[in-house]
């Protein structure tokens, strides 16, 4: 291990005195709010640039979005300072990479979450509705009051994707669930405001829910903390935050950020890289929902059963869940 | 009954929200009626949920983070007292300054010390964070929904915190207009030259009052970061220390009015979180940005309108120089 990433130190300083093109890879990642630790969508981002520098000894440049202006100033500057490929995290992103994007035609984009139309430019979106309906299911099978809840970050299509899948995914299973939807917010500061999130649970749990899934980046640490608290069930979104309360945690809608962040650095060092634009679902195992040793003790192997058999529907195309956008 | 317990529900969600604003807004309290504009109010509740979190991480003990949040908010006003009370300096400026300052100061020393993010480590254990107080009875009590319910929900159910705000109003009260210190305060506020003319020294008393306004934001920030969340984040107070300010001139700089100011903010927020996506009767469902809204056009509305004319002290913002 140590051996190995010596001697990705050693390839990289030597390629930077050979100049061969290994060398000469430059990879930077641009997070959104909420930051790089919001133990949800960016950091499942950071986790897939971090693999690639243990997995090839090359470093990345990274930079963590603080204020909107900061955006297309730091592109710019990636790709004038000879960045190879720049993955710009979160759909608020778009017009910036739009804009700087046009400016250095050399330089790869990659973003997530939006569609940017450029030659230079690959667009990687999930179908994150498809994970949703399977936690909506969970939720469903693990509510006693008939009730459970949704709280969003922004309000925004992509959360409304989560939501109209969440919802789905529930009332499949017991159709005359209740399903509470609540936003935080309708700027980008609802991503990092953990005291409103844990609010907005408490009110749907105050109404009779007694599980929450949030879309809400790290606005959800708050969620998941209020349904600890309360002693009731929350589901996580983008990680797997299932170790993040065990037991509490029933399960999180994943989202293979991380895979894709990867992916897209690999395929750009090894020259294979194309502009364009990729949707990741369940059938690519782009989303999915989490089980491991944290949520064992409260995702039955019934309910696991149930979800299973719909995930398998959902792939064959004989379950068809709506996407918001389309609607 | 459905409905009853709705509005109960709703009432103690105002009470939770409403107190670190009411905390700050007295923090304002003592430190505008000496003379000194409380702008600082969010930098020293966010220094203090910055430290009280790190505190409580480290040593495990919400106490522990509690005296550090205070020492915080005491350490700050000492700051803001030293620029505006010493060197006369601009309040405003002085004030803004400090927010920034800490706005930035915060997240880079987590950033140093913890590694993650500008964010402090998850408060997990037992005793790290104030809990919610369950009184006696509570659980028997909730069966009987009138009165029980208000007893079980609204009065029980909260934490240390909430009850030592309620507990600081009318002490607040009784120290403001009871007690000599009191006098001298709002005396210092209005004529700080008459003050002085009495033998008593101004910059004494605007110290005093600036720290104690640093240690109720001291309180506020503890109460943001271990008691209602669990752990500190990047700008968590929000926005709360200029709403708290908001509060305060809405209550005309007295404490039992601000007290109500800052309940009416608060359940407006609880309000908006509760109204989003429900059905109501005759108007169907109000668009989510309405919801949002409607804390601050409520504000601005009563701001405008209802408050009348508020006077503050005179002699707010002025630095006393004495004559030579």
């Amino acid at each position: 291990m140590i051996s190995s990433r010596l001697l990705g130190v050693l390839l990289v300083s030597l390629g930077a005195v050979t100049l061969t093109p290994a060398a000469d890879f430059k990879p930077a990642i641009v997070y959104d709010f909420g930051g790089k630790f919001d133990r949800s969508f960016n950091q499942s981002a950071s986790v897939g640039a971090e693999k690639f520098r243990q997995d090839t000894g090359i470093a990345f440049r990274e930079f963590e979005i603080t204020n909107a202006a900061q955006r297309e100033q730091i592109m710019t500057q990636l790709a004038k300072r000879g960045s190879s490929i720049i993955v710009a995290v979160g759909f608020t992103q778009a017009s910036a990479v739009e804009r700087v994007a046009r400016q250095f035609p050399d330089v790869k984009f990659t973003i997530i979450d939006a569609v940017v139309d450029l030659p230079n430019v690959q667009s990687i979106n999930f179908r994150e509705q498809e994970s949703s309906f399977l936690c909506g299911m969970a939720a469903a099978l693990a509510s006693k009051t008939g009730k459970v809840g949704f709280v969003g970050g922004m309000d925004i299509p992509l959360i409304r994707k989560f939501a109209l899948g969440y919802a789905e995914g529930a009332k499949y299973v017991n159709p005359n669930i209740e399903v509470f939807q609540n936003m935080t917010g309708t700027t980008p500061a609802a991503w990092g405001d953990p005291t409103k999130g844990a609010e907005l649970a408490k009110s749907q749990f105050g109404r009779g829910a007694d599980v929450v899934f949030h879309a809400a980046g790290a606005t959800g640490i708050g969620v998941m903390q209020a349904a600890q608290d309360a002693g009731l069930l929350s589901i996580g979104c983008d990680s797997n935050q299932d170790y993040l309360h065990p037991g509490s945690v029933l399960t999180s809608a994943v989202k293979r950020v991380d895979v894709a962040v990867y992916k897209a650095f690999q395929d750009a060092k090894a020259g294979t890289w194309k502009g364009g634009q990729l949707v990741l679902g369940l059938a690519e195992s782009g989303v999915d929902y989490s089980y491991d040793e944290y949520n064992r003790t409260v995702l039955t192997p019934a309910m696991k059963q149930r979800l299973d058999q719909a995930r398998a529907d959902i792939v064959s195309g004989r379950l068809k869940v709506s996407e918001y956008r389309a609607q | 009954m459905e409905t009853y317990t709705l509005i109960v529900l709703l009432l103690a969600a105002t009470i939770r929200v409403a107190t670190p604003l009411l905390l700050a807004a007295l923090a304002g309290m003592f430190s505008e009626r000496s003379g000194v504009i409380a702008l600082g109010l969010e930098g020293m509740m966010l220094g203090a949920a910055f430290t009280s979190a790190s505190v409580a991480a480290v040593s495990g003990s919400a106490w522990l983070g509690l005296g550090a949040g205070v020492a915080t908010g005491m350490a700050l006003a000492l700051l803001l007292a030293f620029a505006c009370v010493t060197h006369r300096g601009n309040q405003v400026v002085a004030g803004m300054a400090l927010n920034i300052m800490v706005a930035g100061l915060g997240p880079a020393l987590a950033l140093a010390w913890f590694d993650l993010g500008g964010q402090t480590p998850q408060l997990e254990g037992p005793g790290q964070r104030f809990l919610a107080l369950t009184w006696p009875w509570a659980a028997a009590a909730d069966k009987v929904p009138f009165p029980g319910r208000l007893y079980s929900q609204l009065l029980s159910g909260h934490n240390l915190i909430v009850y030592l705000a309620a507990v600081l109003v009318p002490l607040s009260a009784w120290l403001l207009y009871r007690t000599r210190f009191g006098l001298r305060l709002r005396a210092v506020g209005e004529n700080p030259s008459a003050v002085d003319t009495a033998g008593i020294s101004v910059t004494r008393l605007r110290y005093q009052a600036v720290l104690i306004s640093g240690v109720l934001c001291g309180v506020a920030g503890t109460y943001l970061s271990t008691a209602a969340s669990a752990g500190f984040v990047r700008d968590m107070t929000a926005g709360k220390g200029y709403l708290a300010l908001a509060a305060l001139i809405f209550g005309k700089w007295k404490p039992y009015p601000t007290l109500g100011a800052c309940l009416l903010f608060a359940f407006t927020d609880a309000l908006a979180t509760r109204l989003q996506g429900v059905d109501l009767p005759l108007v169907g469902v109000i668009p989510v940005q309405f919801i949002l809204a409607l804390p601050y056009v409520l504000t601005v509305l009563l701001l405008a309108g209802f408050v009348g004319t508020a006077v503050p002290p005179a002699a707010i913002g002025v630095p006393y120089a004495k004559e030579k």
